[in-house]
């Protein structure tokens, strides 16, 4: 057992030691061997399912939950806010690329012009901003997390299609790197240390998520109905480890999303789910 | 380095205040080290260690060594107290906080966790 742990935590100072290597695509198929090398019998495609691929039980009430999803009428509250148009007559979808369908695999993007990082959630507030609105605060599971519920539906199916191109771009992906990678606050945690190298290890009795997977199935509502977006994990996350959280769309928190969307590249994209 | 361990330093403060904020409101609780080493809040040595010689250890994690004879492994009780303190020192990558480096553990509730697990 102990020669399997320190044989991992060699593995963490190998991925920690890229740092400084400018290749997205090598720190992608790092976390992709690594996992498929340690979990042989779990499929690529799986992975999108999280801890669940790890656990049939768990599994197996998923699948029946979706079924029939508890929290189907705020999916459909979310479907009416995106089809009500603003006070202009204008809609999301004539606002969006492809009317909002088939793209939210593509974001984060790296906007060249405004020099950082924008979410799907940061195109959204843009329509409704150019179209006379006032911005949704991501933090806000009523408005922004109960329409994206919906929006990204649209785009189930999509496989994660993340560009990291030219300096700046990099620049803002070495800095979700880092925070995924270093270790920080009370505990002494990285992001890395729970879902890459003690990924699908059990936690008292919760199995850890690895980080393959884990952008590509958000809004997701705990225990069938608690509405929680992907930023907002990061602030559960960063809570249960006793650091100081940021708001979800902090520069740093978008590009955290930005690292872990590039790293599900190629999985297909399903919203919303169910998570215990 | 340095820059990068006295932010961690900062953070730790910051937490460390923060509980003992919480814990002023409540009264003063005496924890045995069984408790400590059991609380979610305080050691939760549960979330990565099974303790399998006791029954109410319920749900362990499993990305820590089952704690078992412990007082055969670690002859030496300050050499178990130092892993505990901080493990960090042994293994640079370990995944297990630093109790007392990091205070999150008191010394004294440390020497408590210790009385505790040297008897598994
Ligand atoms: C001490 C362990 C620990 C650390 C450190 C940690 N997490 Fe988690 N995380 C968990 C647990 C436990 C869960 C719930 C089980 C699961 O799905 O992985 C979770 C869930 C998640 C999920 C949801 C997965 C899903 O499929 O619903 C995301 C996303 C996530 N964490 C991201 C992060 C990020 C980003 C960081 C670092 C800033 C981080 N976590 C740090 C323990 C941790
Ligand atoms: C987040 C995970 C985690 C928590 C919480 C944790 N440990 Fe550990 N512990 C580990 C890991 C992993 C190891 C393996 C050694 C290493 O990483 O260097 C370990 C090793 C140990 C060892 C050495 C065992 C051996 O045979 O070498 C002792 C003793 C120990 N832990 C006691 C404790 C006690 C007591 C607590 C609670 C106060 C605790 N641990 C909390 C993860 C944890």
């Amino acid at each position: 057992m102990k020669k399997i742990i320190l044989a991992l935590a060699g593995l963490g100072i190998v991925f920690g030691a890229v740092a400084a290597n400018a290749n997205p695509e090598a720190d992608r198929m790092k976390i992709v061997n690594y996992l498929e090398h340690r979990n042989p019998d779990v499929k690529f495609d799986n992975y999108v399912y999280g801890a669940l691929a790890f656990d049939a039980d768990a599994k197996s009430q998923y699948d029946s939950i979706m079924d029939f999803p508890p929290f189907i009428g705020v999916i459909e509250q979310g479907e009416k806010m995106w089809n009500t148009p603003f006070k202009n007559g204008k809609t999301y979808a004539e606002c969006m690329p492809n009317g909002g369908k088939m793209i939210a695999g593509n974001y984060p993007v790296y906007d060249e012009k405004l020099g950082k990082v924008v979410t799907f959630e940061d195109l959204i507030n843009d329509c409704r901003v150019k179209n006379g609105e006032a911005a949704y605060s991501y933090s806000d599971m009523k408005t922004m997390g109960v329409l994206t519920s919906y929006a990204r539906t649209l785009s189930d199916g999509m496989k994660m299609n993340i560009k990291v191109d030219g300096p700046s771009a990099q620049k803002a992906f070495d800095d979700g790197k880092m925070t995924f990678y270093k270790r920080t606050g009370q505990l002494n945690f990285s992001c890395a240390n729970c879902h890459l190298d003690n990924a699908t290890n059990h936690l008292r009795s919760e199995i850890l998520s690895p980080v393959l997977g884990q952008a590509v199935h958000f809004p997701v509502f705990r225990g069938g109905e608690n509405l929680v977006t992907l930023q907002n994990r990061f602030v559960g996350c960063f809570k249960q480890v006793r650091q100081v959280p940021d708001k979800e769309g902090s520069t740093r928190y978008n590009n955290l999303e930005y690292f872990l969307s590039y790293v599900s590249n190629g999985l297909p994209l399903k919203a919303s789910v169910f998570r215990k | 380095m340095r820059n990068h361990v006295s932010v961690n330093t900062g953070f730790a403060l910051l937490a460390a205040l923060l509980v003992n904020a919480a814990m002023a409101a409540e009264p003063a609780k005496v924890w045995t080290g069984k408790e400590l080493a059991y609380d979610n809040k305080m050691g939760n040595c549960l979330a990565c260690h099974a303790m399998p010689t006791q029954a109410d250890a319920a749900q362990p994690g499993n990305s820590g060594p089952p704690l078992i004879a412990m007082s055969a492994r670690f002859p030496d009780k300050a050499a178990l107290r130092a892993q505990i303190w901080d493990p960090t020192v042994r293994n640079p990558e370990t995944y297990m906080p630093p109790f007392g480096k990091h205070k999150i553990l008191t010394e004294e509730q440390i020497d408590k966790v210790v009385d505790f697990i040297y008897g598994l």
